[in-house]
């Protein structure tokens, strides 16, 4: 048991060690999510206009913002298993006295917490786009975005632990992460799209992370209320499950479950690659 | 007691039998050769010996450890210095032995101690503060070596451990290696492309086809080549080759124009083949068999021949453009 201790935490602390080596890493899993923020929130505001409650476009979208930033941070637990392999730093962590488990969970532990880290530093521009932080809610945040950081870092290295070159990876990744965000509800309810998109981003587990943090930062009413339509129809803003509209311990049961899939899914295809 | 015990050692991989029933043991102490062309079963013993590898069927001990059901015990046991490098080049000198001795449960005591100790020895103390990435290909293997020494291995893996290095380089990092074991009992396991380096073995082991087809000291392996090589170029190589087997029952090779024969008591064979043979000589050179000759002699291939530096050198240069 000590060897999967020992392999969770040493790697995940090497993972913090890189992150804090190599800063161009962190701008860049910044600047994603800011330009999306910035370019939709100015694009759209406009013709969006007022969500009841008061709450403008900037706003609806920005926990969707701090969701994506901890979903590109986590994806890149796969990319760090797949440049290990790459730059043999994986065969030096393979033969030390460490579990296969202990391995992959602390691959996923140090890329939740660098995703941890930077989800926090996105914190500070909510006074900026109108949204004010308490203690209360950072308590809420941080154990949800760390439950959504563990589910996506499993999504990444299940993929990563069959992968041999960056590039492919990086493809697939590309692949993954487009549809990943865009059928999320980061940019528009999930509830107003036709039933078939409905259906795709009811499997995806980013739907619910950005469902809890919207409600942590909006209050409960962004979930079971309604945006206005023209012509008077309402729909949702919030994730709606069975008829049942979803609050935000659910939607982290949801996450946890599904990242509990894959990061089994994930040990099991590592152990199984790597003797 | 032996430090490693191979008994039987198999690895198939699908239809391919890449080690065949290997059996062989390394003293406590000992330099060990493990020598074979490209694809004859080197990695794969290895990669078994140091548990990367499940066998297919046999056993194989390392310091009195099974490797496949005592690994976590064995990985403890054993040092590795990788062909190609293992080092995080984001971190630093120091940064990656840390990981080291944690990921190994080295108590923080030791762990400093050691540090000093092998980083002053590889003269590297300066530079630990360095990224690795700052570092040159010498100092990259000098670093895996020290490592690789941390937690205070009983065996060191050296697989192709000066590959790519200019000589001086593989020199001193040479002088490293046997200093570190005569000052601490180091068993060493080693494979390499260079002869001169397989020189520095006790004994040595020539694996071709999955099998070993010799073990011995390097002195016993050269007698067993079967006398001196002298080597002839003359205008007619056939007749050469001709007069050789046929008036003295010998057996030449021809190999890049020049004919090659091994003959017992070469110092008087020498005087003798002149003044008998008829047509011109162009050289005729004298001398020991070398390991070259013995690995020649035993795979039918010259251990050069290979593409295996030009490929890692290649490499090298990929990864460092891409980084």
């Amino acid at each position: 048991m000590s060897e999967t201790y020992r392999g969770i935490w040493v790697v995940a602390f090497r993972e913090l060690l890189r992150f804090v080596a190599d800063r161009s890493r962190m701008i860049s899993s910044f600047m994603f999510p800011l330009i999306f923020l910035v370019v939709f929130g100015a694009g759209f505001s406009r013709i969006v206009g007022r969500l009841e409650g008061d709450v403008n476009f900037i706003q609806f979208i920005y926990p969707g913002i701090i969701a994506m930033t901890v979903v590109m941070s986590s994806l890149f637990a796969g990319t760090s298993v797949v440049v290990d392999r790459e730059y043999g730093f994986l065969k030096e962590v393979l033969v030390a006295p460490l579990s296969r488990v202990g391995i992959i969970l602390g691959k996923a532990l140090g890329g939740s917490l660098t995703a941890l880290i930077q989800g926090t530093i996105m914190l500070a521009i909510a006074p900026l786009v109108g949204l004010s932080i308490s203690p209360l809610l950072v308590l809420q945040l941080l154990p949800t975005l760390l439950v959504l950081s563990l589910s996506l870092s499993g999504l990444g290295i299940l993929m990563a632990t069959r992968m041999r070159s960056q590039q492919g990876f990086q493809f697939l990744m590309q692949l993954m992460v487009f549809p990943l965000i865009f059928l999320s509800g980061v940019f528009f309810p999930v509830q107003g799209v036709p039933t078939w998109l409905q259906i795709v981003a009811k499997f995806n587990p980013l739907t619910y992370g950005v469902d809890a943090i919207r409600q942590i930062f909006l209050g409960p009413r962004a979930s079971g209320s309604v945006a206005e339509l023209p012509g008077n129809e309402t729909i949702s803003t919030g994730v709606i499950l069975f008829n049942h509209p979803m609050g935000i311990i659910e939607d982290v049961a949801v996450i946890g479950a599904i990242g509990a899939v894959l990061l089994l899914a994930g040990v099991w295809s590592f152990s199984r690659t790597e003797a | 007691m032996p430090i490693i015990e191979v008994d039987n050692l198999s690895k198939q991989f699908g239809e391919i039998k890449a080690v065949d029933g290997v059996s062989f043991k390394v003293e406590e102490g000992e330099v060990f050769g493990f020598l074979g062309p490209n694809g004859a079963g080197k990695t794969t013993t290895i990669n078994m010996l140091c548990t990367l590898l499940r066998p297919t069927s046999g056993q194989a001990r390392v310091a009195g450890l099974d490797v496949i059901k005592d690994k976590n015990d064995v990985r403890r046991a054993i040092g590795l210095v990788f062909q190609e490098t293992t080092l995080d080049d984001y971190l630093t000198a120091e940064q990656n032995i840390l990981f080291h001795a944690l990921a190994y449960a080295v108590p923080s005591e030791v762990r400093k101690q050691r540090t000093k100790e092998l980083l002053t020895l590889m003269e590297l103390w300066e530079r630990r503060k360095s990224k690795i990435r700052t570092y040159s290909g010498g100092m990259k293997r000098r670093l895996e070596i020290a490592r690789g020494l941390v937690h205070l291995p009983r065996v060191l893996f050296l697989d192709e451990p000066t590959l790519g290095l200019d000589p001086q380089t593989r020199n001193r990092i040479w002088e490293y290696i046997l200093d570190l074991r005569e000052k601490q009992g180091l068993t060493i396991f080693l494979t390499t492309h260079y002869m001169d380096e397989a020189e520095h073995s006790d004994r040595i082991a020539v694996i071709d086809h999955g099998k070993i087809v010799a073990l011995n000291t390097p002195d016993s392996l050269k007698d067993q080549v079967g006398g001196d090589v002298l080597t002839i170029s003359s205008d007619n190589n056939e007749l050469v080759e001709d007069e050789l087997r046929d008036k003295y029952g010998l057996v030449p090779e021809v190999n890049n124009g020049t004919v090659s024969v091994r003959v017992p008591g070469g110092e008087e064979f020498l005087p003798q083949f002149v003044r008998a043979y008829e047509g011109t000589l162009q050289s005729i050179g004298l001398r020991r068999p070398t390991l070259e000759d013995v690995f020649l002699h035993l795979t039918g291939r010259e251990i050069r021949d290979e593409k295996v530096d030009e490929r890692a050198l290649m490499r090298n240069a990929m990864r460092a453009r891409y980084r």
